[in-house]
């Protein structure tokens, strides 16, 4: 991270001296105290206060500009709108050929969003959450999920055979989970091991004893 | 495409003027290998492979859209 050090007879003239230096406004840093400064007494054992200036960077522009460098190399024309709530940032794309970056079950657009909360998140101490969208693929997807999931759990609990999908990321696993998780007949759970991990709907008989009683 | 390998592997390590790419052109295929600084190969393989995998993903998209068939290699 970019950091000066300054210093100066108080906090604010040390942030002031160092705003100059970097030639950015006040909201654009933090700061941290080193040394507290002292008035000291008639002039003796005065002590100047040191600080040490970081540059906040800013999240939503390392990523715009990260994923817009990497779409023009792609040939990609889109437009990109970037939104931050708190401790995640929401990324949507529109243009033509959003079916490539989309791609088969949403790999690409799941390596995408991996890559880009990768450069988000370098050198920096709290996780920012990204999520990146595009014609609303997460959502129909998760609505994909959820049916694919009460049709399974309704052949489960008539077969009570176990029912293994395909491999899902931890996201996509998750939303197979909730969708069951009242489901009084069938529980789910996740077997393997990452990337290929996979989910299990299974006939969940003390449930099912339960909800017979 | 070599530009592009370029820049997802820049963004992702600490010394990206040591980020190489190299080109070669096969009969079928142009296998692209990417080097980086040895401190590097981590932030660049992650763990179980999964960001070489999220690299690869996204060049083999940007592949498609120009009819070619991609490999990357890191060495």
């Amino acid at each position: 991270m970019k950091f000066v050090e300054s210093t100066g007879k108080s906090v604010e003239e040390a942030l002031r001296l160092s705003l100059i230096e970097l030639g950015v406004s006040r909201d654009a840093v933090d700061y941290e105290v080193i040394e507290e400064g002292a008035k000291g007494f008639l002039g003796f054992g005065a002590k100047d206060t040191k600080i040490r200036v970081f540059i906040k960077e800013n999240a939503v522009d390392k990523a715009v500009q990260f994923l817009s460098k990497v779409l023009n190399e792609m040939n990609i024309e889109a437009s990109i709108t970037a939104e931050m709530n708190e401790d995640s940032l929401s990324i949507a794309m529109e243009g033509e050929d959003m079916a490539i970056l989309i791609g088969k079950r949403g790999q690409t657009l799941d390596s995408l969003q991996y890559l880009i909360s990768l450069v988000v998140n370098k050198d920096k101490e709290e996780y920012i959450r990204v999520s990146l969208d595009t014609e609303n693929y997460r959502m129909k997807r998760k609505e994909t999920l959820e049916n694919l999931a009460s049709k399974l759990a309704y052949k489960v609990k008539k077969s009570r055979k176990n029912v293994v999908l395909e491999p899902m990321n931890p996201y996509e696993r998750r939303i197979i989970h909730s969708a069951l998780q009242n489901n009084p007949y069938v529980s789910t759970k996740s077997e393997g091991d990452e990337p290929y991990r996979k989910v299990v709907i299974y006939y969940d008989y003390k449930k099912s004893k339960v909800s017979n009683s | 495409m070599k530009e592009l390998i370029e820049v997802l592997a820049k963004a992702l390590v600490d010394h990206p003027e040591q980020v190489n790419v190299h080109e070669i052109a096969g009969e079928k295929s142009i296998v692209y290998e990417l080097a980086v600084a040895p401190e590097d190969m981590g932030k660049i393989i992650g763990k179980q492979g999964r960001i070489a995998k999220a690299i690869r993903t996204v060049v083999n998209a940007a592949a498609v859209k120009e009819n070619k068939r991609v490999m990357v290699e890191i060495i």
